[in-house]
């Protein structure tokens, strides 16, 4: 195997020059340029791709299954990656665990949160609170909302999702107590038909803001504009898909932290092998506030952001009910966004009041 | 046909200088030169289509060799890619034969991979053999009667079988979602819903020295031994009868309802320990990610192959080899992931505009294919 590596390099001068350079990879599970989960990764990896003496290699649409591994050891043995960013939830369990103990030398950083003290040293598993944006989304749209009925187009009801739902309808509440937000779960990722007809149906109800949790908002941003409803984005910026109808919108800051990263390894300094946060850390952002969003709202928004920046505002707190009635969190409990993940938040298994819809038994 | 073509022919070939149609049959040397006649061509309309996407085409002809069988790195990546096209491949290869065009092997293989999890989670204390066995059964018998079903509404229902079987395919993922979402999903499988694992003693190993997995080798068993049932034997002879004219099957009195069970039920069970093998050797467990696609690549690699079992083991190797360089081209000469689907699209196209040509080609005309 190294005899035909090294026949290979041989046969392709140019690798030579290029070999002082560090070789990151970025796979995406997606296209790169979704409008959404893979384009803020692709963002984060283009201002890695600005850094000196980095050479970037991107590979999109590979499906988490043996694909990822070739993905994976193709970037480092035929192309010398030393640092990978897989950035697919369901890459880490078993893809990345098993390339890791092959490859000893190559840092594997895993977007999703999920590496523990048994994982190999040489994975990091990073994510963010973008709940917090979510929250910040809530506040705005319950302050454009003429109807306080706001709508809510989610893949799966699975824990970040919900934590998204939940946050987006206590910041709307916060602002219009009688605030609703209407779900509508498509059962996927990427059903971009199904997010369509689950925007028409929401704004059909008299809903006039809707967000999402879906890999590309593309579709429902869209669709949303079209009706003439004021959208919140997620994932990345999508105000250029709709200017007027775009209010803001929960980012994740991957051009902030995947140089910090790169930077880090490049010097040989420990990179965490487990990272969480949000806006405190760095690792989301909220998109620029849209023109339909009052000075009122900006104000609010602001502060409360200033509150989670300083790391002093806890979004899921007692006493709060869930949308049957049940105190699902008692006075004085607390779910905090740390480093050190709070076991009841990463299982978020209710809606909280204010939220029509339900979860499957 | 040689008989008269050869009437055409200005001056006959001289002696000692025997034609290879001549020496193994026109037909078989045609059904060689065809298909790879439609591969370069479709390789030269791909290279125009690079070449205006701003790409050197013989650059990129480089890279796909370097990355499908440049190395031994790339050629185990492009044989772990093809060995579930083998096996989905013959979802709709064993139906062809009775003349039913199945494009159900998704849904075969996804319900294939959910029951040969569920049967390795109940087997977790088993000997590895008697789990894996258990697996493969449970995937054959569920990929086999979901295929079983489309040639049971065909043939007492009459319901078009493309039709039900794409919409079988939705089916299958509905319930591999209902379960893994629900049932049989492992609690602790917060974000990302999944079955529990199958025991890890349980799981298909590689090939000595290499990276491939024993899947591979299954797969091309399987077709081997679906080419001998076809072509060698009463019921495939019977089958391929079926397909040819059904009004003369009847008339003989040909069980077509049994051999339509029979050949949807064979093609569903490939699609199923397809399924199979993806968990035990790949997955390990059964989730969202079994919707990867193999089983309508399968129906490509059919196609590609014209229904023949033996000919699809080299036309997954091929597309497995395309998948494989994929990476390169997007990685190294900034190409769209859509590039290697687009090269898909083109030689599937050259192949099925191919089939004019058969019987067509004038052998006494040229010295060329001369042994």
């Amino acid at each position: 195997m190294l005899g035909t590596g090294a026949a290979l390099t041989a046969a392709l001068p140019m690798r030579f020059a290029a070999a002082a350079e560090q070789v990151v990879g970025f796979i995406y599970v997606g296209p790169h340029d979704d409008f959404g989960y893979n384009q803020a990764h692709a963002q984060g990896a283009n201002a890695v791709a600005k850094m000196a003496g980095v050479k970037v290699l991107q590979e999109e649409n590979v499906p988490e299954d043996v694909a990822v591994s070739k993905t994976m050891e193709s970037m480092i043995q035929e192309d010398g990656a030393t640092l990978l960013f897989p950035t697919s939830f369901g890459y880490f369990d078993p893809y990345i665990l098993r390339e890791a103990p092959k490859f000893a030398k190559v840092r594997f950083e895993h977007c999703g949160g999920l590496w523990t003290a048994k994982n190999p040293k040489n994975i990091g598993s990073y994510f963010g609170y973008i709940f917090e944006g979510q929250y910040i989304n809530g506040i705005v749209a319950g302050y454009a909302s003429k109807s306080g009925k706001l709508g809510f187009v989610a893949a799966k009801p699975i824990p970040q999702v919900l934590q998204n739902i939940n946050a987006f309808t206590l910041g709307a509440r916060l602002v219009n107590p009688k605030a609703t937000t209407s779900v509508i779960f498509t059962g996927d990722w990427s059903m971009p038909v199904k997010e369509a007809e689950a925007t028409n149906s929401l704004i059909d109800q008299g809903i006039d803001v809707v967000t999402m949790h879906v890999d590309s908002p593309k579709v429902v941003v869209q669709t949303a504009a079209k009706r003439g409803a004021m959208v919140c984005g997620y994932h990345c910026s999508q105000a250029a898909l709709a200017p007027q109808a775009y209010l803001t919108g929960a980012e994740w800051n991957w051009i902030d932290l995947y140089p910090r990263f790169v930077t880090m390894w490049m010097k040989g300094e420990p990179i965490p092998n487990f990272y969480r946060g949000g806006f405190k850390e760095g690792l989301i952002k909220q998109s620029p506030y849209g023109p339909k969003v009052s000075a009122t709202a900006k104000h609010h928004a602001d502060q409360v952001k200033a509150g989670l920046t300083a790391g002093k505002y806890v979004i899921f707190k007692g006493p709060l009910k869930d949308n049957t009635g049940k105190m699902v969190l008692g006075s004085g409990q607390e779910l905090i966004q740390s480093n050190a993940t709070d076991a009841k938040l990463e299982a978020m298994n209710f809606l909280v009041a204010g939220v029509l819809g339900s979860l499957p038994a | 046909m040689v008989e008269e073509t050869a009437a055409a022919i200005p001056a006959p070939p001289a002696r000692g200088t025997r034609r290879l149609d001549a020496l193994v049959g026109a037909a078989a040397v045609e059904a060689v030169l065809v298909p790879v006649g439609a591969l370069v061509v479709s390789l030269l309309l791909f290279g125009i289509f690079v070449a205006l996407a701003g790409v050197s085409p013989l650059r990129v002809y480089g890279y796909m060799i370097k990355g499908s069988v440049g190395s031994w790195f790339s050629l185990q990546n492009s044989l772990t890619r093809a060995a579930p096209l083998i096996l989905t491949a013959l979802c709709t290869a064993l139906p062809a034969q009775v003349g039913l065009m199945i494009i159900g092997g998704e849904g075969a293989f996804v319900i294939g991979g959910l029951f040969a999890a569920m049967a390795g989670v109940a087997l977790l204390g088993a000997p590895a053999p008697v789990a894996l066995l258990g697996m493969a059964a449970a995937g054959i018998v569920a990929g086999g009667l979901w295929l079983a079903l489309a040639g049971a509404l065909r043939h007492w229902r009459g319901v078009n079988e493309t039709i039900s079987s794409l919409l079988l395919n939705y089916i299958a993922i509905a319930i591999l979602n209902q379960l893994v979402e629900g049932l049989f999903r492992d609690p602790h499988s917060l974000n990302k819903p999944s079955s529990p694992s199958i025991s890890y003693a349980h799981m298909i190993g590689t090939i000595p020295g290499t990276e491939i997995h024993w899947g591979l080798v299954v797969g091309i068993v399987v077709c081997l031994c679906a080419y001998v049932l076809v072509r060698h034997t009463t019921i495939g002879f019977a089958a391929r009868v079926t397909g040819g004219n059904l009004r003369a099957a009847r008339m003989v009195g040909l069980p077509i309802g049994r051999l339509v069970m029979l050949t949807c039920f064979l093609g569903g069970a490939a699609g199923g320990l397809a399924g199979m093998i993806e968990i035990a050797a790949v997955q390990e467990r059964a989730s969202a990610s079994l919707i990867a696609g193999y089983g309508y690549t399968g129906i490509l690699v059919a196609f590609l192959a014209r229904q023949n079992p033996l000919a699809i083991i080299p036309v997954a190797i091929l597309l497995g080899g395309i998948s494989a360089s994929g990476g390169l081209l997007q990685r190294d000469l900034g190409l769209p992931d859509a590039a290697t689907v687009v090269l898909q699209g083109i030689i599937f196209v050259c192949i099925l505009a191919s089939d004019s040509v058969y019987g067509r080609i004038p052998w006494g005309g040229r010295a060329a294919a001369s042994a």
